[in-house]
């Protein structure tokens, strides 16, 4: 245990082999932001808000911590200049999507970022997948996916799969950072299945989880 | 046929084949790659056989159905053997006159022979056109020598030679080694020495390995790998099988895109071919060595012809790259250790085999060996694919095989690399190309794209352009790279439409960086090429457009208006009558006069014009003139219209 010795923040850790930077940051206590990172989900690196610098034999490099594996040795900072500024701009293009998102606009509050700096898209999603991974991973089920690719990507649910399982477990729910998910249940509920939704139950079980 | 159990049958065989051809036979090709099908191969070769058949020459003459040898703006192409006659935009109604002249009477159709544009020589070999004069072919030379349908023809010309070298005498290890000497560099786009990649496969402690071709070809206006799947087959699989062996895998894979309908079958069944040999399968030429190959479609996404896309779409799953801190020869596909090469890199291994490695590192610059072949496109004179030695300038390309930009145009900028490239101007073009020569210019070798712009090219737009195709080919799983360019796309649009803002500039390099430093896979990393390249070496666009609403490529159709010049318009009516807006007022000796509000910016008028009088004038950045007063628009000069 602990074999691989590095630093972080000037403060030298220990990992396991095979351990992602984020995770033995986080073990240190040490705050990397993340939105796409759920402990019992595989390392997605799709937000690319963790990234951090690594100074590896001499060389320094932009790393994605949720991914990138830890190694003897190497210098990992945080924070810089850099870090903050791309930081900085991905919150901004995420705003652009979710304005009002309570973990983007303290994120913004942090790093200085102008909600307004990209012209809006009025889709709410960011694309983060936690419902995605979580049902496919943890629960199993598959109720939801994502559709198209690119730009036009959006989360779906599976009508067939989601009439008869999502009822009972929303665990997903909680999870969105923004409130897209739940107005994508109830959208694929009133379109799809609304005869299993029992007496509009659904929806303010959907309310209630505010 | 039966099974092939040595190296030293398959060396009979060949003899076998050869000596059943007689070389004086006269043998007709004619090209069947995509292109020239596309003007009509199809029914060329059709013709051809009929009228062989007709004149019952069925024992005297052959025929066949090659790959393309390049020269795809002057198809369908037929070359006759022995003597090389080449003969170009050959039509089915031709064919009597070719089968009279030059097959029965050996007489040159001089008619159909290539005429150099500049001094009108006509030329009668394929060696001697200007085109192919400077080319280097070693890769795709066979193209139009061998029926890609047949394993025999491709066996002939001495294919499986190195297949049969490296089984009978030289180990596995040997033959890596050879490919590391040559230190061929991956010609997929990223250039990495693909002898390296393939010792850290071998090295990987899983005794599961694998191998695989990236035929997923996706670059707009490339089409290099198309032509060697389609036309040479056998060549790339045999360099597969070879790589096999060198990385002691026994599985192979060619990732074609379900585009190449033709190259997927042309590869099914060079497998098939081979397996009926004992090329491929069990015990290869009683060597012990056991290879199988399978061919899986790709369904059209650009980003699968990046590695760790591709590996995810061959398991089965959506196209998306996966972050590779740890590379795909040690963990690619299911986890497995995987090399994964370009189809030309493939196609260069048994050359490489056959002829040594000091052979290949004969040709080329310091840091890049061997040929390169490019799809050179766009305001050019001779389009098609082009094989040159590595370290031939952009400018000899261009212009001595090329023939320079067409129409008495001025060069304005050359395009390489694919949509992720970028822009390189006329003061570079001394440039050599090679990976790293590319890439300090601010481009890219990529796959080996190439298109040639000319003056009335607008470089923003042309950056709008690729970055749109990026956008919209983007999977969409990393932020910087989905909304970076959303945003990117969005604002370059806003400034070709006359709507850029100051700031933009910074704005988009901003966005750059972000994209560049932080996207999950090559495709967003290298993304904002097109917009650093040209903002790079044409700035000055990029703030005419921004602070003068001017585009200087008189192209963007927002900031462009059409005028026709009072002084020179003699009232032929041609523009009034094309118009499709009806924006265009005049009569018979009347100066004519453009509604500015009516009109849509097409262009017409400017390109009906009749080149004498060249009334119509594009303008940008300035005011468009008062039309002349009611009073003055009848023309009194002396016209040549009657009536």
């Amino acid at each position: 245990m602990g074999d691989i010795q590095f630093e972080i923040d000037g403060k030298t850790v220990t990992a396991d082999p095979g351990m992602t930077v984020l995770e033995a940051a986080q073990k240190e206590g040490i705050y990397i932001p993340t939105l796409c990172h759920h402990e019992k989900l595989e390392p997605f690196g799709g937000c690319r808000l963790c990234i951090v610098e690594v100074e590896d034999r001499g060389w320094t490099k932009i790393v994605v911590s949720c991914v990138f594996p830890v190694a003897d040795g190497i210098i990992v900072r945080t924070r810089s200049e850099k870090v903050d500024r791309l930081r900085k701009t991905i919150i901004e293009l995420l705003m652009a999507h979710a304005p009002d998102a309570p973990d983007l606009v303290t994120l913004a509050e942090e790093y200085k970022a102008d909600p307004d700096r990209y012209e809006r898209d009025a889709s709410f999603c960011i694309h983060c997948g936690l419902c995605v991974r979580y049902c496919a991973e943890v629960v199993g089920k598959h109720a939801i996916g994502f559709v198209d690719r690119g730009i036009n990507k959006e989360i779906s649910f599976v009508p067939e799969i989601a009439a008869q399982e999502c009822n009972d477990c929303k665990e997903c729910f909680p999870l969105c950072p923004t409130s897209y998910l739940q107005a994508a249940f109830v959208y694929a509920q009133a379109l799809s299945f609304p005869e299993k939704n029992g007496s509009a139950s659904g929806t303010q079980s959907v309310s209630g989880q505010d | 046929m039966a099974r092939l159990e040595t190296p030293e049958a398959l060396e009979s065989f060949r003899q076998e084949i050869v000596s059943k051809r007689d070389p004086d036979t006269p043998c007709v090709s004619i090209c069947a790659g995509a292109g020239c099908v596309a003007s009509g191969a199809d029914e060329v070769i059709a013709a051809f056989e009929k009228e062989i058949q007709d004149q019952g020459l069925t024992a005297t003459v052959s025929t066949k159905g090659t790959g393309c040898p390049g020269f795809c703006e002057q198809g369908p192409i037929v070359v006759i053997y022995p003597e090389e006659i080449c003969y170009l935009q050959v039509a089915a109604a031709d064919v009597p006159e070719i089968i009279e002249k030059t097959i029965k009477n050996k007489q040159v159709v001089e008619r159909l022979c290539y005429q150099d544009p500049a001094t009108g020589e006509r030329a009668v070999k394929e060696s001697d056109i200007s085109f192919y004069k400077a080319q280097q072919r070693t890769v795709l030379c066979n193209n139009i020598k061998i029926d890609s349908k047949s394993i025999d023809d491709y066996i002939a010309l001495g294919g499986y030679t190195a297949l049969a070298k490296a089984l009978g005498q030289m180990t596995d290890l040997e033959v890596l080694e050879e490919v590391k000497k040559s230190n061929i560099r991956g010609r997929g786009g990223a250039g990495f020495p693909a002898g390296r990649k393939w010792e850290g496969t071998r090295n990987a402690p899983d005794p599961v390995k694998y191998v695989i071709v990236n035929a997923d070809e996706g670059d707009p206006g490339a089409f290099m790998d198309r032509a060697l799947l389609e036309g040479n087959p056998h060549s790339i699989l045999e360099g597969l099988i070879l790589g096999g062996y060198a990385v002691t895998a026994h599985e192979g894979y060619f990732y074609v895109r379900q585009e190449y309908p033709l190259a997927v079958e042309n590869i099914l069944l060079a497998i098939k071919q081979a397996e009926a040999y004992g090329l491929l399968g069990k015990n290869i030429l009683g060597s012990g060595f056991d290879f199988t190959v399978i061919v899986h479609q790709g369904a059209g996404a650009f980003v699968c012809g990046e590695s760790t896309a591709l590996m995810t779409s061959l398991e089965g799953k959506a196209g998306e790259p996966r972050p590779k801190y740890v590379r795909s020869n040690v963990k690619g596909l299911w986890e497995k250790p995987s090399v994964l090469n370009n189809v030309e890199t493939w196609a260069n291994i048994p050359l490489i085999i056959n002829n040594g490695a000091d052979w290949f590192t004969a040709v080329g610059t310091d840091s890049s060996k061997g040929t390169k072949i490019f799809s050179l496109v766009g305001k050019i004179t001779n389009t098609g694919l082009v094989e040159v030695p590595m370290g031939m300038t952009l400018k000899e390309i261009i212009h001595d095989i090329g023939g320079g930009i067409p129409a008495d145009k001025k060069f304005k900028a050359v395009q390489t690399g694919g949509p992720s490239g970028g822009c390189i101007p006329e003061h570079l073009l001394d440039l050599q190309v090679g990976f790293d020569e590319l890439t300090k210019a601010g481009s890219m070798m990529g796959s080996g794209g190439m298109i040639v712009m000319d003056e009335d090219t607008c470089m923003v737009d042309v950056a709008r352009y690729f970055i749109k195709f990026l956008t919209d080919e983007s999977c969409g799983k990393c932020v910087p790279c989905r909304e970076g360019l959303r945003q990117m796309h969005r604002i370059l649009t806003n400034i070709t439409q006359g709507k850029g803002k100051k700031g933009d500039i910074e704005l988009l390099e901003e966005l750059s960086e972000t994209a560049v430093e932080a996207s999950l896979c090559a495709l967003g990393k290298s993304a904002p090429n097109p917009f650093l390249s040209t903002l790079k070496y044409f700035r000055d666009e990029y703030e005419a457009h921004i602070n003068d609403r001017r585009c200087p490529a008189l192209s963007c159709k927002q900031l462009i208006s059409f005028f026709i010049d009072p002084d020179r318009c003699t009232g032929c009516g041609t523009c009034r009558k094309q118009c499709p807006a009806d924006a265009i007022d005049g009569d018979k000796k009347l100066i004519h006069i453009i509604d500015q509000d009516k009109c849509t910016r097409c262009g017409t008028c400017f390109e009906v014009c009749p080149p004498k009088f060249s009334s119509v004038i594009k303008l940008s950045g300035e005011p468009v003139p008062d039309p002349v007063a009611e009073e003055e628009r009848t023309i009194r000069k002396k016209t040549k219209e009657k009536g």
